[in-house]
């Protein structure tokens, strides 16, 4: 607290996340690859953020560091004050299992495992209790409006349906941060709509921050802010404006 | 943590009900194969025992010279009718005490002729035995006194020489001997050894000795204990009073060897005891091979299942518990399997006992043994998979296909 305390802008409900200077450079050499070449980003707490870019800019691999499934190679990332960069891989994983909640384009459910049992899942591993677990679950189910399909496999569901399994499990745990990565790619205009919604209702009425990235200008303007990534760096003028 | 592990582990095997069980059929059959070896094998054991024990547990043999190993014997002197005669007399514990001399020859009756082992010996040999005759008589003292050539006959030599007919009253040919047939014994069968004990031929020992052999040995001394009388104190009693008669000193070695069908028994008790070993050893080598099996399937398994490893790790699933979460679903797979393993042998068994005639006799501490030993070969086999599996980057794996 006294190291967020020291920082201007570090007021409480702002700065929830805060990359300053980060880098992400695959390989070595002449070989190296570098996706990030320093980006300064602030997301305050209870924010929804579009991230846009064409493929390569650099977005996947921001919103692999934001879910803490990826390290800066330099520069630092702090969630919550804390610099994920000196975060061992279990602390990280802690972290993403109490704090984060994952939407992907592909839904990525367990397949052969029913919606109830999947959006269980994150329970499980916060150790609830089998009664609370279930609870908690068909709660999550019926906020995505999926109470009565709780027994149904991914494969006996729709596209749109399997992504509202997915933002359930995802909220299931209350997280701070639901990332989403392209979370309507897969889905037709009207699907999408509906996605969109849930995650704005999520955003609007549990206060969860929302990161997202989408191609897709419409979905985009669903967001409070929209950040755009170029050759691996935030457009400045995008940034600037919303700091602003 | 573990209940969590085994949570998920049952989710994953009832997810994938058919790999699953294609998975623990090698340890099924493993355990199945070790356990019907050693459970068939105790009965065979158990049956050859009874079978030996219903010869006559009282019966005992002695032959001159110790037992050096497989085949082999010291050389000592043999033994005479007079030894016979004083344990005859000096020991009442003895039921009946009968001298024998053996000698392998051809037996001739008109065209036929047969090889056939000729015994020396007199009537107590039957009663030492338990040997029963199917027709005639036994010898008569005049006939055992004076050594007359007359014998009596078993089975497998009456059915070579004289066919369906009737033997006594014939003759057979020694050599230069001609035996006057007077009895018939009741056929035995087969021993548990293997051996024809109806292809033999009696006769009183001191025609053999004076008209075939031309010595005054006596091989072996068949002895049989009265009812209620201790094997172990008539042993000894023999022993001492052959020593006396051998001239053997207080700290020499015995110079011939009183056995007792009860350690015949353990001695080949011993036998089937060491081949059942052996065939259990030959069944653990189709259990490990079923441990591999695990491994094999497991490894696929994780390639298969890297993307949904990628989802549970983005959740927020530690290393150890995605290595846990396998290594229980390798252990719940084998141990399962070993269970269906240990219900198929005892099945298996079962019928296996009642077509081979050996006695079922289940052993808890090899069932135990088996089910323990394929939970252990999920651990061994499961921990290099279930590691692969924990060590996955995640972003790697869900990208994936």
């Amino acid at each position: 607290m006294a190291d967020a305390a020291g920082r201007p802008e570090a007021s409480p409900g702002s700065a929830l996340i805060e990359l300053r200077a980060v880098t992400k450079v695959y390989g070595r050499g002449s070989a190296a690859m570098h996706a990030l070449r320093g980006i300064d980003l602030d997301i305050a707490a209870g924010e929804m953020v579009a991230v846009m870019g064409p493929s390569g800019s650099g977005k996947s691999t921001a919103m692999n560091i934001l879910g803490c499934l990826d390290t800066p190679t330099s520069g630092t990332y702090r969630f919550r004050g804390v610099d994920v960069g000196t975060l061992s891989r279990d602390q990280r994983a802690l972290l993403r299992r109490h704090a984060l909640g994952f939407v992907f384009q592909g839904f990525n459910l367990l397949a052969r495992t029913t919606a109830l049992e999947n959006v269980e899942l994150p329970l499980i591993y916060q150790r609830v209790r089998r009664v609370e677990r279930h609870r908690r679950a068909m709660t999550a189910l019926a906020a995505v409006g999926l109470t009565g399909w709780a027994k149904h496999t991914p494969a006996e569901l729709s596209g749109g349906q399997q992504q509202r399994v997915a933002i359930a499990r995802a909220l299931v745990t209350d997280p701070a941060v639901i990332l989403a990565d392209e979370p309507t790619g897969n889905l037709d205009t009207a699907r999408s709509r509906e996605i969109m919604d849930l995650l704005c209702a999520m955003n609007r009425e549990r206060g969860i921050t929302v990161v997202m990235i989408t191609h897709e200008q419409d979905m985009a303007a669903y967001a409070g802010r929209v950040v755009h990534f170029l050759d691996g760096l935030v457009e400045p003028a995008a940034t600037a404006v919303e700091d602003a | 943590m573990l209940s969590n592990s085994l949570l998920l582990a049952i989710r994953e095997i009832r997810r994938n009900v058919l790999r699953s069980f294609l998975t623990i059929l090698g340890i099924v059959i493993g355990v199945a194969a070790v356990i019907v070896m050693v459970t068939l094998g105790q009965g065979a054991t158990a049956a050859v025992r009874t079978q030996i024990e219903s010869l006559g547990t009282n019966l005992l043999i002695v032959r001159p010279g110790q037992h050096m190993g497989p085949g082999m014997s010291s050389d000592a002197p043999k033994f005479s009718l007079a030894d016979v005669a004083a344990l005859r007399h000096d020991l009442p514990a003895l039921a009946a005490v009968a001298p024998a001399a053996s000698s392998a020859m051809t037996a001739v009756a008109g065209n036929e002729n047969w090889s056939t082992s000729v015994t020396g010996t007199d009537n107590a040999y039957l009663a030492a035995r338990s040997w029963t005759l199917a027709a005639g008589r036994q010898f008569t003292p005049s006939e055992l006194r004076a050594g007359r050539a007359s014998c009596i006959i078993g089975a497998t030599v009456r059915r070579e020489l004289f066919g369906a007919q009737d033997p006594i009253g014939q003759r057979l040919r020694l050599k230069k001997l001609a035996c006057e047939i007077v009895g018939l014994l009741e056929a035995k069968g087969q021993s548990s050894m293997g051996m024809d004990q109806d292809d033999l031929v009696l006769m009183p020992i001191r025609t053999l000795q004076r008209r075939i052999a031309g010595d005054q040995d006596v091989d072996v001394i068949y002895l049989s204990v009265k009812p209620g009388r201790s094997m172990d104190r008539t042993i000894a009693d023999v022993e001492r009073l052959l020593r006396e008669r051998r001239h053997i000193g207080s700290m020499d070695e015995d110079d011939f060897r009183v056995r007792d069908m009860r350690e015949i028994a353990s001695m080949l008790a011993g036998t089937t005891t060491v081949l059942t070993s052996l065939l259990g050893a030959v069944a653990s080598v189709s259990l490990l091979v079923g441990g591999i099996g695990i491994m094999n399937i497991m490894l696929v398994s994780v390639t298969e299942r890297t993307r949904e490893i990628g989802i549970r790790l983005a959740i927020g699933a530690r290393e150890a518990e995605v290595l846990m979460q396998f290594l229980v679903e390798a252990v719940v797979l084998s141990s399962f399997g070993g269970l269906l393993g240990i219900l198929l042998a005892l099945g298996t068994a079962l019928l296996l006992a009642g077509a081979l005639k050996v006695p079922f006799i289940v052993d808890g501490g090899i069932i135990a043994l088996a089910f323990l030993f394929s939970a252990a070969v999920g651990i061994v086999f499961g921990w290099f998979p279930a590691r692969r599996a924990a060590r996955l980057d995640p972003i790697e794996a869900l990208r994936h296909e």
